[in-house]
């Protein structure tokens, strides 16, 4: 900035090619560093989850085997299938070496590979909860949008304030409220959505099948996004707040746009920014963060698999959806890193 | 006829349960292809013209008067003309291009964006536009595709003026725009605006506190204080021969080139401007004026045509708003009316 203008103007003129190379260098060099943090939270994840559930009180052998009559050798027995008669740094190795194989051992209660039960559970769970963040996310941001644009507004103070009295309200009490009010077919309302479960017994064709699934999504979809919505809500109105009074409004403004072009080109791009790590650390959660929708509505996903998981605690299915969820988490913060510089031009740099 | 026109301004922003008058009462015109100088410490209502013009201060702000553009008043334009107008009759150069471009978006996009607007162009004819417009600021074409943190400065602000430039206005509004920039920088911007606006035969008005950069840029100079303009005149004469206690003062603030008097003694103003929301009785000035007399504190005075009191040229067309130069002070007991400054006084002095 110093140097005078007929240097400062064509300054790296003709570097065009060099600065590319530059560029994307640098960018490898950053997706590197994010991949490195990436594995070394992985390895902790891995190790917690193993002495984690080791430390919880409760002795699966004992619960499995729980009111009924066992011979000290038959527990014995019981222990030395699951391992449990090796010393504390073998399990750990044998859990480790089992984790690089994909084996995640075989599940104390079902008695089936654990890869298994999670196979089975894991779509409802994604369909359940990336719906339902997908559309708060929408619902949150645009709302979000529309009440900071009005600040103290008659739309603002209705928006802001119906999204934080859903977002105070137990999603297990909406629940419930919503089977009873809509699904239960209490007095002259008739019972318009199932009441729990993912799809009716007997279904067959492709479409009958999606029309079924739909119909059972409705209920715990809109009880996790009532709840949920208001955090976009809210992290988009301040951010657009924020944003209010920045000087790059007046010049779009001064330019003459529409006061809707002011917001949808100029502000919105600019206030989305934090909300977006906001949402790519939710949708990390999304495969295990919706155990009580998941309760209420008997939705067949790994919420409750992991609940009654622990209640043993089956150390296998526990320790194998621990290190999912975590890594669900991981990999999103991953890609919020890695898409984070597409929005925003200056962390390129 | 003035391309513009400035009325009896007045700005006031509400805060809380009091009001605060900004502008209290600023008249100013601008000849077509002429540079107006906007002169005035912080705070004393520059930047809230500078503003008001384009009716873009916030709805706080109450705002009064006429603001004339081509004739036809900005303050009760309907919001369709009103969007029209901005950029395509007058364009801002803001202060600190940092801030007033936006930071996710290219600035050839950013440049690009009133010229869609406001004409049928097509996208090819918008990219060749551009380019040329940055290559007028001294900037390579190829720096379209650049976001405003890859740019110094020095560039923003080129890019900014090129943004102005766009849609070919007939008023260039330059508020500070060179504030945010160091010295070799600034006379860089300041040279190219000056002669860009030269070549495009665009009016100017240039908002600063520097009162010899403006008489150096301009022909004509309007110095403000607490909301009002308290001289007016010919930039070189308003500059040298100040009437105005205040003018005199921001006159003498900066070293004169070439004086080595003035190098070693540059005089300072002391005290801060008035609390536009308590302003002290009488003349605004008051309290840091050095000549101020007892009738200062009563008398409000506001702009009056100024004679040439010390025999010279150039002084032709200047008023300033000081008891001093009142008529029936410069003449004692001559002037037949004893005069009411504060209602006869004429608002403007052409």
């Amino acid at each position: 900035m110093t140097a005078p203008a007929h240097s400062e103007a064509p300054a790296g003129h003709g570097a065009g090619s060099g600065e590319q190379r530059e560029g994307i260098v640098r960018g490898l060099r950053y997706i590197g560093a994010k991949l490195l943090t990436a594995a070394v939270s992985l390895f902790a994840v891995m190790v917690t989850s193993f002495f984690l559930f080791r430390i919880l009180p409760g002795d699966p052998v004992r619960s499995m085997t729980q009111g009924r009559e066992v011979t000290v050798e038959q527990e014995q027995e019981l222990r030395r299938q699951f391992g449990l008669d090796q010393p504390l740094w073998q399990q750990f190795l044998d859990y480790c070496a089992g984790l690089f194989r994909f084996d995640l051992g075989v599940s104390y209660q079902y008695r089936i590979p654990v890869a298994e039960l999670i196979g089975e559970r894991i779509g409802p769970t994604v369909l359940l909860a990336g719906t339902g963040t997908l559309i708060a996310a929408l619902l949150g941001l645009v709302l979000g949008t529309r009440a900071g644009w009005r600040r103290g507004s008659a739309t603002d103070r209705v928006n802001t304030g119906v999204a934080l009295l859903l977002w105070s309200v137990p999603s297990f009490w909406l629940g419930l409220l919503l089977i009873v009010v809509l699904a239960s077919g209490a007095g002259w309302v008739p019972g318009l959505f199932p009441t729990g479960g993912m799809m009716t017994p007997g279904t067959t064709g492709l479409l009958d099948v999606a029309l079924d699934v739909a119909h059972h999504l409705v209920l715990p979809v809109a009880t996790m996004v009532a709840v949920v919505y208001a955090q976009y809500l809210m992290i988009m109105r301040s951010s657009l707040l924020d944003e209010m009074g920045a000087d790059y409004l007046t010049t779009a403004r001064a330019k003459g746009l529409r006061d809707a072009l002011v917001l949808r080109r100029h502000a919105v791009p600019n206030a989305l920014l934090p909300t977006v790590t906001l949402i790519f650390l939710n949708l990390g959660q999304v495969v295990g963060g919706v155990i009580l929708v998941e309760t209420v509505f008997a939705w067949p996903g790994l919420g409750s698999l992991f609940y009654s998981g622990l209640t043993v605690p089956d150390l296998p299915l526990v320790q194998a959806l621990f290190v999912l969820f975590a890594s669900a988490v991981i990999l999103m913060n991953l890609l919020a890193d890695l898409v984070y510089p597409l929005l925003d031009p200056r962390v390129r740099t | 006829m003035n391309y513009l026109e400035v009325k009896d301004l007045r700005v006031t922003y509400r805060a809380g349960e009091g009001e605060i008058p900004a502008v209290r009462g600023a008249g100013f015109g601008l000849a077509p292809g002429s540079k107006l100088g906007v002169a005035g410490e912080s705070g004393c209502g520059k930047s809230t013209v500078a503003l008001a013009l384009l009716r873009l201060l916030p709805r706080s702000a109450r705002v009064q008067g006429e603001i004339l553009l081509d004739g036809e008043d900005v303050l009760t334009m309907r919001w369709g003309r009103l969007r029209a107008v901005r950029w395509a009759g007058a364009s801002i150069v803001f202060q600190g291009a940092m801030h007033s471009l936006n930071a996710v978006r290219r600035v050839g996009d950013q440049i690009a964006e009133p010229i869609l607007l406001h004409e049928n162009a097509t996208p090819g004819e918008v990219s060749r536009r551009v380019g040329r417009l940055l290559e007028q600021v001294g900037l390579p074409r190829w720096r379209a595709k650049a976001y405003p943190h890859e740019l110094s400065g020095g560039q923003r602000q080129r890019v900014m003026i090129a943004m102005a430039l766009a849609c070919e206005p007939r008023l260039l509004i330059a508020d500070e725009p060179t504030t945010a920039l160091d010295v070799m920088i600034q006379a860089q911007i300041l040279r190219l605006i000056d002669r860009l606006v030269g070549e495009h035969g665009i009016s100017m008005m240039m908002i600063s506190h520097d009162l010899s950069v403006l008489a150096e840029t301009c022909d004509r100079l309007a110095v403000m204080y607490a909301g009002r303009v308290v001289e007016e005149g010919p930039a070189d004469s308003v500059f040298a021969d100040a009437r105005h206690p205040y003018t005199a003062a921001l006159s003498s603030a900066f070293p004169k080139i070439g004086d080595p008097e003035s190098r070693r003694n540059p005089h300072g103003l002391p005290g801060d401007p008035p609390d536009p929301a308590d302003p002290p009785s009488g003349c605004a000035f008051r309290p840091r004026c050095p000549v101020a007399e007892e009738r200062c504190s009563t008398v409000d005075p506001v702009l009056w045509p100024v004679e040439p009191a010390a025999v010279g040229n150039g002084a032709a067309g200047r008023a300033a708003a000081c008891v001093r130069m009142l008529p029936e002070m410069r003449s004692a007991g001559v002037a037949a009316e004893p005069a009411e400054p504060n209602v006869a006084a004429p608002e403007e002095s052409r």
